[in-house]
């Protein structure tokens, strides 16, 4: 077999094509950036009959340019794409076709769920709302597709992310397997290999849903917390918030990455200290499901206790496994490495959130729908459950989505620093850190989880950008 | 605002005591002493041996009472064994069981002998604070007149093409932690076989092989642009894309003033109006943003500092932590949480001098 081009037979036509396109996309851009400085936007004329006129400037010329080139870019872009899918064979293909090629699941399910997105974007609310805006829209799709990546990733991979073949260590992308008697396998390394001899690209895809296991449901966690904490504090104040206050600020004071030296370490876990840590902090999703209910269906006794059974007992079952491992059925278990991470992300965030509720119901209490709650004799937890919270969902929205990103981040920290993942683990951050060693010589397996990390952490700063910018709209 | 900085002072200092107390329980944790004692006396000592190791140097007792000693408000241990040697922890080189100190804690001075560097903590923590200094110098002096220009140049004119693209350009950096955009920068310009530098090499333009290096080990001694260059864009690029967002929230909120738009109507340039009426305002928020984003920073250095090989702050820091160098690890932490305690009272005491609409008391 031969070695893969990045671009294959189709670069052949695209490539002179595409360099002239980035070409003149430099040159409008730079031509609008020297026209903005020496003459400005529009010249306007008023006319002979009172009305104004815009003529076109240079500037605005330039500008024109800069939007058509730029959308040509594009469509190019996704030619490379589409042209790989449909060509045969992987040398036809390139690199670039090749890797669009494995992701087509990810395509289409993406190119479905935009479709019916945007046909009743009307009817759907905020999420709907999204799709008015093209930042929020990038932002979606960046996020979405990571997350039909880590769906699909048994169906993308094209090695075993673990398996190590001979003759393939360091490779540049785009490497032959040198013996290929085994039908089943990819006939070449698309991104290369790393240094035990794996396939860059398949650690990748399997990375991807690692990350996306973990980050949101720790995020989810660290909101369960803060949200079940902060509520009170905001609403009572007093002793209550003074001194949960000053717990937060003492986690938050803590330099993140110090913590993490000091939580997980391997011998943390022989002290049971991740236990109890994980006993506290896995109990507030069950404290605030059962208190969420009862509030609202304490007055039909019924429904309130199928409610808060139910919770508690699927809660309870779940916290059992997860905390202590201890689950009769056998269906609920973390890792004890896992277990030590989670809980350290949980902790660091918690208190964030915590303030940023705080804040929010502070702000909110004073409201007339609040005093008006209160005279008709609603509960505290009611008001605050059921009346302040949906009040405050979209910071907390936009925030959530900022987190996530943020507790990627934290992941990744944690990865390259080497802490509570086994060195086989594929997560991006730890891919990075073994592939630093040799980044001089052999950058691939460093950067290709780098960019992956990058471009899901941007996704979620977009998406809360276009959250916010919609939610703001109201 | 005397009574207003008091305050501040009694609850830093319940900080500090409560985060010493948390990192000394957490680095005097029975597996890491159990650790220690096998690194210091023998790898195969029985359980026993390290029990009665660790009760001999000082390590038994309650954490309370350790801790105390650390601080220095107890009286450190004295110890006589069997054969009739008299150690302790005041007891150390120069000093003998009789007129050694009774209080040696941090308080006094004594903060330990570091096992990985085989010097005094304080030596250690003060060398490499001092090189992690100039890193920090650097990243401030690029980064917050850039960010600053950055949120001004976006904020003042709200929805404008330049904000579009500046606002683009501070969610990307953002989204990039210094682990990515340093991989990312070494990748493309300090590596032999790909990125820009064996074009260069090829057209001539450069003498070595890569453009930048890859590591900053040699800035320790000698800081070039060259070799110091990479690792002070890399922490600098994460800090831009927060602040630069900040500057332009505090701005595009002042440019809608009810001043402002006074201004306007009286006449004054556009310049004017940025320059002489929202500028000083729009700048408060800021400070106490870049006052409170050093903590962030202190994770960007010890990111930097592994990725880059430059022995400092962050570095000494990933290396107690590793090595299990329980005294250097507390006084690292000690001067973590010092930075970030100070950088709070000071963001705070800043705000209300540059505010004038907060009153105190």
């Amino acid at each position: 077999m031969d070695m893969l081009t990045w671009t294959g037979t189709a670069g052949i036509l695209l490539n002179p094509v595409m360099l002239a396109a980035a070409v003149a996309l430099v040159l409008a851009i730079l031509a609008q950036l020297v026209l903005g400085a020496v003459t400005g936007a529009a010249e306007t004329a008023v006319m002979q009959d009172g009305t104004l006129v815009a003529r076109r400037s240079p500037f605005d010329l330039a500008a024109l340019a800069v939007r058509y080139i730029g959308l040509a870019v594009i469509v190019l872009l996704g030619l490379y794409l589409v042209v790989g899918i449909v060509m045969p064979g992987v040398v036809t293909k390139g690199i670039i076709g090749a890797v669009s090629a494995r992701f087509l699941p990810v395509w289409i399910a993406l190119i479905a769920t935009f479709a019916v997105s945007i046909i009743y974007r009307r009817r759907l609310g905020l999420y709907g709302k999204l799709f008015d805006s093209p930042v929020g829209m990038i932002g979606f799709g960046l996020v979405m597709f990571w997350v039909f990546t880590a769906l699909f990733a048994d169906a993308i991979i094209t090695h075993d992310p673990l398996a190590q073949l001979s003759g393939l260590k360091n490779k540049v992308p785009g490497t032959p397997l040198q013996d290929t008697k085994d039908g089943a396998l990819y006939s070449h390394y698309l991104l290369g290999g790393d240094a035990l001899a794996r396939d860059v690209f398949s650690r990748m895809v399997m990375g991807a849903r690692r990350v996306l296991a973990i980050a949101p449901a720790a995020t989810t966690f660290a909101f369960m917390v803060g949200i079940t904490l902060g509520l009170p504090a905001g609403y009572f104040g007093g002793k209550l918030d003074t001194v949960l206050s000053f717990i937060a600020n003492l986690v938050l004071a803590f330099p993140v990455i110090l913590l993490f030296y000091l939580l997980v370490t391997p011998e943390i876990r022989v002290t049971g200290i991740p236990i109890a840590l994980a006993a506290v902090l896995f109990l507030f999703p069950i404290i605030f499901l059962t208190i969420l209910f009862n509030s609202r269906y304490f007055t039909n006794p019924g429904q309130r206790n199928l409610y808060v059974g139910v919770t508690l007992v699927i809660g309870l079952w779940a916290y059992s496994g997860l905390a202590f491992n201890a689950d009769p059925l056998g269906v609920f278990s973390m890792d004890p490495n896992l277990l030590n991470v989670f809980v350290s992300v949980v902790f660091v965030n918690a208190p964030t959130v915590f303030r940023i509720v705080r804040g929010i119901v502070m702000d909110l209490k004073a409201r007339d729908y609040v005093a008006a709650g209160q005279t008709r004799g609603e509960g505290p937890w009611y008001i605050m459950l059921w009346e302040i919270l949906p009040n405050a969902r979209g910071p907390l929205i936009v925030d959530f989505c900022l987190r996530i990103g943020y507790t990627t981040i934290l992941l990744g920290t944690l990865g390259f620093f080497g802490l509570g993942v086994s060195p086989e683990s594929p997560d991006w951050g730890s891919t990075i850190n073994s592939g630093r060693k040799l980044l001089t010589l052999f950058p691939h397996p460093a950067v290709v989880p780098a960019l992956a990390l990058m471009s899901l952490v941007l996704g979620l700063n977009l998406l809360a950008d276009g959250l916010r910018e919609e939610s703001m709209k109201d | 605002m005397v009574k207003f900085v008091a305050r501040r002072l009694g609850v830093m200092l319940l900080t500090a005591l409560a985060l010493t107390f948390v990192v000394f329980y957490l680095t005097n944790l029975p597996p890491n002493l159990e650790k220690l004692a096998r690194t210091e006396g023998s790898v195969r000592m029985t359980d026993d041996a390290v029990l009665s190791w660790i009760e001999k140097n000082g390590h038994g007792g309650s954490v309370f009472g350790r801790y105390s000693e650390w601080l220095g408000i107890k009286p450190g241990w004295v110890l006589t064994d069997e054969k009739g040697v008299t150690r302790g922890r005041c007891v150390t080189a120069g000093f003998t069981p009789e007129n050694a100190p009774r209080y040696c804690g941090v308080l006094q001075g004594e903060w330990g002998i570091s096992t990985v560097f085989k010097e005094p903590v304080l030596t250690v923590v003060g060398e490499k604070l001092g090189a992690t200094g100039w890193l920090m110098l650097y990243v401030m002096l690029l980064m917050i007149p850039i960010s600053l220009l950055m949120g001004i140049l976006s904020g003042m004119r709200e929805g404008s093409r330049t904000d579009r693209s500046l606002s683009a350009v501070a969610i990307v950096t953002a989204a990039t932690p210094e682990y990515v955009s340093g991989v990312i920068l070494i990748a493309v310009f300090a590596s032999a076989t790909t990125g820009l530098s064996p074009i260069l090499k090829e057209l001539g333009w450069i003498d070595s092989n890569t453009l930048f290096m890859g590591t900053a080990t040699s800035a320790a001694d000698n800081i070039t642009f060259w070799n110091f260059g990479l690792p002070v864009i890399t922490i600098t690029l994460y800090g831009i894309g927060y602040i630069a967002r900040m500057t332009r929230a505090s701005m595009t909120e002042v440019m809608t003033q009810q001043y402002i738009r006074t201004a306007r109507l009286k006449g004054v340039a556009f310049k004017d109006v940025v320059m002489r009426h929202a500028l000083r305002n729009a700048l408060i928020a800021p400070f106490t943003v870049i006052m409170l984003q050093v903590p962030y920073l202190l994770n960007g250095v010890v990111i930097v500092e592994t990725l880059f090989n430059y022995k400092g702050f962050g570095w000494t820091l990933v290396q107690a932590a590793g090595n299990n160098d329980i005294e250097l690890l507390l006084g690292c932490s000690v001067v973590a949480v010092f930075v970030v305690l100070m950088t709070q009272l000071f963001s705070d005491i800043g705000y209300v001098f540059l505010n004038p609409r907060i009153r105190l008391s």
